[in-house]
């Protein structure tokens, strides 16, 4: 191998041990050196990290490099010990933390070595690993000194409807000096439950992720089974797929829009987009038969075909969104009260987004330019046309403008689809596996990219599945977006991330 | 905004829009809701929502409850910030084990008398996530289920429906 200083991902895959059967793209089982030395370009920002899963005795670590090439390394972790990405690249800690839960594996070096999913209740510790007795074991909160600061615990039950997670405010007046998140509580296990299912109920776990983004994790869930097995889906159901995904994008960016300014107290805007935002369910469950479009995606292609009537109603949706929405965007823009709360709050330092990578609206509002739709790129994205709009300044009007530039793309992304649809089948049946077959797929959800990673046993089953929300890089970027805000403006914040629970928790 | 407000004034309310299928039997809920809701509690019914381990579906479907098509809030019915000012707990998950605790002291904090609606399919048996080591199982394990709504997750109108199959339980008498 060469003894560059700045090697290219492809290099250090290289000087691995190739893994046969793993597609589209490549991984190798490396040394603890190679290992190091990937670690070395994260930690100098060279490099992102798009995903940190365990296996017992096993650690991987999917990685995007400087040139956008995509790859994974392995490192075998003899006694589950392996040197830890997170002490030199914070990003990689809670995933870490969570492997540790899970597997039992035990990173080196990790300075957060508290348990993060694993909170004592499973009766059983290290449940995908080499299973133990679980102590119970109090959690303790980072500790923030000074004179008079005081601290507020919100949660796991919120005030909205929302999930369960708990927040760790310590404020000085009323002033947020630090936030600490505490997840795991809608953890059910989806990664053992997986293990060892056939991939018919294994996809209807992976839609079970994170409800809002059903169709975004069938679709990463697909998109992984079939490059596993080297299957070719008919056109037709790709752009189905993009279109479903696309009515997703704009029923979760209609709902967040509303929902942010509704957090400011705007609730005009809140009652319009909710009629917009039903709206686009009704017309995919006319179209698709259910208002989310749940198990609509499947390995091998879609189960409902675009009916006449179906195309009628999603053409008559755009229309009444190209028509009123306008109208809001111009209210959000003209309403200087609205603007007071979301204009310069719970900024988010371009650099921190480029460091933990983060992906969708949250990313694309502090400067990082990634949409898993331009690249990788995945079919039929590369044969439409749209932008992928990127602001600089990382607060919560800008992630609000990202969501509004983002449902006008979508409005056109669809326009497109129903214009271009091509004919044909809509399934075909999954090529058989005859030895353990990996895939990996990268999807853009509305909220970011979602990974999902994966190896099918000779029997057909899914051996090992691993789903990474990108919430998981989102929700650390809260706890510093929120420094230095006042209390009264951590909903608006949240909001404006709006990370997944579920999707984090598995 | 003074243009959006006035043609609020002027255009129909979305909810009386006919005559689509699911909006007749959101008029017809509308009314016999209202009747049962104020015969037995004579006032409104405040609703707590707890997630005690859901994928957020049914989520979902409780906001859209909220919205101009369904407007809940018509009906007497409102979701509450605390278990404190609530009536019906209206539960969604499966129950993770996670969530157990804080699914009972919330049901600790709910003043009598109190209602429980499992919302959901995993809410009833844990779906397709009952036998993981990190789930306990349907509601019913942890709490007394008063009313069950299935669907994954239910339309918001099954949500509507539901609420009054409990309005219902809650007018006959108590064995």
């Amino acid at each position: 191998m060469s003894k560059r200083k700045m090697p290219a991902l492809i290099d250090l895959i290289e000087a691995g041990r190739p893994v046969e059967h793993h597609a589209p793209w490549r991984r190798a089982v490396v040394t603890p050196k190679t290992w190091n030395l990937a670690v070395d370009q994260l930690a100098e920002g060279r490099w992102a990290l798009l995903g940190l899963w365990g296996e017992p005795e096993t650690v991987h670590m999917a990685l995007l490099d400087a040139v956008r090439d995509i790859g994974i390394i392995s490192l075998k972790c003899p006694g589950g010990r392996y040197p830890s990405v997170g002490q030199r690249h914070p990003p990689a800690l809670r995933l870490e933390r969570a492997a540790a839960d899970l597997f039992g594996l035990l990173p080196q070096g990790l300075p957060d070595t508290r348990r993060w999913l694993d909170h004592g209740q499973w009766g059983v510790s290290h449940p995908l690993g080499m299973p133990a007795e679980a102590p119970a074991a109090a959690y303790r909160f980072l500790p923030a000194e000074g004179e008079s600061l005081h601290q507020i615990p919100v949660g796991p039950v919120h005030a909205g409807i929302i999930e369960p997670g708990h927040f760790r405010f310590t404020a000085s007046g009323e002033t947020v000096v630090r936030l600490e998140e505490r997840l795991g509580y809608v953890h059910k296990g989806i990664e053992s439950l997986m293990a060892g299912a056939p991939i018919d109920r294994a996809a209807r776990l992976a839609g079970r992720t994170s409800g809002d983004s059903t169709v975004a994790y069938s679709l990463a869930f697909a998109h992984a089974v079939e490059a596993a097995l080297g299957t070719a889906i008919p056109r037709r159901a790709a752009w189905l797929r993009a279109l479903m995904a696309e009515l997703e994008r704009l029923a979760n960016h209609l709902g967040d829009i509303g929902a942010i300014c509704n957090d400011a107290a705007f609730a005009l805007m809140h009652a319009h987009c909710g009629v917009l935002r039903e709206r686009v369910l009704r017309a995919g469950d006319a179209a698709f038969g259910h208002r989310l479009m749940r198990d609509r995606v499947v390995p091998g292609g879609v189960t409902n075909d675009l009916s006449e009537e179906g195309t009628t109603a999603i053409r008559s949706l755009i229309a009444e969104i190209r028509q009123r929405f306008p109208h809001l965007v111009e209210l959000y823009d003209n309403t200087a009260s609205l603007q007071d709360r979301t204009v310069a709050t719970g900024r988010l330092k371009v650099e921190l987004a480029r460091q933990y990578a983060a992906g969708g609206y949250v990313g694309r509002a502090s400067g990082r330019n990634f949409d898993a739709r331009r690249g990788p790129s995945y079919a039929p994205y590369d044969e439409l046309a749209f932008d992928v709009p990127v602001l600089q300044e990382g607060d919560v009007n800008a992630r609000v403008w990202i969501r509004i530039r983002e449902v006008e793309q979508s409005l056109s992304l669809v326009e497109q689809i129903l214009e271009r649809l091509p004919g044909g089948p809509i399934r075909v049946d999954l090529t058989g596996a005859d030895g353990p077959r990996e895939g990996m797929a990268l999807v853009e959800g509305f909220r970011g990219d979602i990974l999902i990673w994966l190896r099918i046993g000779e029997d057909g089953t899914i051996e090992r599945c691993h789903l990474r929300d990108p919430s998981w890089f989102q929700w650390p970027l809260l706890e510093a977006a929120i420094e230095g805000n006042i209390v009264a403006d951590f909903p608006l914040c949240n909001k404006s991330f709006n990370c997944s629970y579920s999707g984090h928790d598995l | 905004m003074r243009k959006l407000l006035f043609e609020s004034l002027i255009r129909p309310p979305l909810t009386e829009r006919p005559p689509q299928v699911s909006d007749a039997a959101v008029d017809e809920l509308a009314r016999v809701l209202d009747g049962a809701a104020r015969k037995k509690l004579g006032r409104s019914l405040s609703i707590r929502a707890i997630d005690a381990g859901s994928c957020n579906g049914c989520e979902l479907e409780m906001h859209a409850l909220n919205n101009a098509f369904y407007d809940i809030e018509r009906f007497g019915f409102r979701f509450v910030a605390s278990p404190r000012h609530a009536d019906v707990l209206l539960v969604t998950g499966p129950v993770t084990k996670n969530m157990r605790e804080a699914l009972k002291r919330t049901w600790d904090a709910t003043p009598n008398p109190k209602w429980v609606v499992a919302l959901g399919g995993c809410a009833k048996d844990g779906g397709c996530f009952a036998g993981s080591y990190a789930v306990v199982g349907g509601v019913s394990e942890v709490l007394p289920v008063d009313l069950h709504i299935p669907g994954c997750p239910p339309p918001p109108i099954e949500i509507l429906k539901g609420l009054l199959a409990l309005l219902e339980e809650v007018n006959a008498p108590r064995g």
